[in-house]
């Protein structure tokens, strides 16, 4: 039920008052309501719930996360743990 | 950056549960409150590569799960009258209620609907004037903004025919009523990411100083629970009780203020009942005075329900996360999600549906 999707918004308009855009899923092509993400420009990601821009995703976060784990590879490559058994 | 397959990288969380195993010196239980999260945990394997002095326990994050048995009762009832177009997510329409669940009323010939957002249902009552459109709006906060603004849209509008059934829960209250348990055995929590990310985590700071558990704040893709199980299991270790951010792509510490500013008008806070759990003083929002013309509750009352739960289903102590779905005694045989006893077992986020879907038959180890 809070499952919420990124999406990269291709394009924003107004419906009956409401900022609405439309959302690319990988392909797949959806309309969601932007009025929570005012600030939301046509190219950024945001978070979609049930039709809903819930917030903008924040590209240098995300890659900060991602570096972590590249650092925990590192140090288990100093330590000599393979990490093998992590792959599901 | 696409924000899904970077966070699926089987690559990647090897060294990070190598990590957990060397931080480790001794058991700990951790809940991870979200039913998304819980899925992403069995469908991945998560629970089964964690090392096994991490009890990973499922919570009550499953909106569909606990949502009260009489308000779904209350939606059978309104949704069998003949003047009703009842508007639902798709996940509610095989909740079991006492008597009949709303797949039934619908074959039966009532006029109920699946829709995929809230504005659907206002579309819905502006092309169909001679009908009373219902929606039901139920969710935790991370759908409350969307269905606030649904009936936002219809006063707006001035929509006479439309009205909302609203059953929204809210997370930190039963946070606390878990912690407040005596039974309670969670140490720590995985804060639900989507329902931080509308409302921040400044409410959970005071439940983890109050309680001394650290709560981190954790996102939903195998990459995000494994990394929060490390953040978490490092304040264990260090005997800190903290709320840290894991998901940091999409929470920021206050939220999203536009959203919480929507939720403030048209909504209230009210004592909620969870299915399962009980009564959670302050846990719900209800539809505030200014909008309660668009409150089906107060538009179709609805008298004499009373309410039956099957005596064999455990669905309460998993909610709780005192039990595992496996444990249940019907669990795959007399509860299936196509024949539920329970909630857990019909949502997509139902701890029973997740074992079910992914073949957890076995007893879980502890």
């Amino acid at each position: 039920m809070c499952l919420a999707v990124p999406g990269r918004i291709v394009d924003i308009y107004e419906v009956a008052g409401l900022r609405m855009g439309r959302v690319d899923f990988g392909g797949v092509v959806k309309e969601a309501c932007l009025e929570y993400v005012r600030e939301a420009e046509v190219g950024e990601y945001a978070l979609i719930h049930v039709g809903f821009a819930i917030e903008r995703l924040d590209e240098a976060e995300a890659q900060q996360t991602l570096r972590l784990f590249q650092e925990a590879g590192l140090l288990a490559v100093e330590l000599g743990d393979t990490g093998a058994e992590g792959r599901p | 950056m696409k924000y899904v397959s970077e966070f699926r990288d089987g690559a990647l969380i090897g060294p990070t549960i190598d990590e957990i195993r060397r931080t480790l010196t001794r058991p700990w239980t951790i809940m991870e409150i979200c039913g998304g999260q819980t899925h992403s945990i069995v469908k991945n394997g998560l629970d089964e590569l964690l090392p096994g002095e991490i009890h990973l326990v499922h919570g009550p994050g499953c909106p569909v799960c606990v949502t009260p048995l009489e308000t779904i009762d209350r939606a059978v009832a309104i949704a069998s009258r003949p003047e009703v177009t009842f508007v639902s997510f798709g996940d509610m329409l095989r909740v079991p209620g006492s008597a009949s669940d709303l797949l039934r009323v619908k074959s039966a010939g009532g006029d109920v609907r699946v829709v995929y957002s809230p504005l659907d249902a206002v579309r819905l009552a502006q092309a169909r004037p001679d009908r009373e459109v219902v929606f039901f709006g139920i969710g935790f906060e991370t759908t409350a903004p969307a269905n606030a603004m649904a009936i936002r849209q219809a006063a707006r509008l001035g929509l006479g025919n439309f009205s909302m059934l609203v059953s929204h829960v809210l997370v930190p209250p039963a946070i606390e009523a878990l912690l407040g348990s005596p039974d309670n055995l969670v140490q720590a929590f995985l804060a639900a990411g989507h329902v931080c990310t509308v409302m921040g985590w400044t409410e959970y700071e005071p439940i983890a100083a109050r309680h001394g558990v650290p709560l981190v704040v954790t996102g939903f893709e195998p990459l995000d629970i494994v990394q929060g199980t490390l953040m978490a299991v490092r304040q264990l270790e260090r005997g800190r009780a903290e709320v840290e951010n894991q998901y940091t792509r999409s929470v920021r510490r206050d939220g999203n203020t536009a959203a919480q500013a929507v939720l403030r008008e048209v909504f209230e806070v009210c004592d909620r009942k969870w299915r399962g759990i009980g009564e959670i003083p302050k846990s719900g929002f209800r539809v505030s005075e200014r909008f309660a013309a668009f409150d089906a509750e107060r538009r179709f009352p609805v008298s004499g329900v009373t309410t039956e739960e099957p005596a064999i289903c455990i669905a309460g102590l998993v909610l709780r996360g005192q039990k595992k779905p496996s444990e249940c005694p019907a669990f795959g045989s007399l509860c299936t999600p196509e024949r539920p006893l329970g909630a857990p077992m019909v949502s997509s986020e139902g701890a029973c549906a997740a074992y079910y879907h992914y073949g957890r038959y076995r007893v879980a180890q502890a």
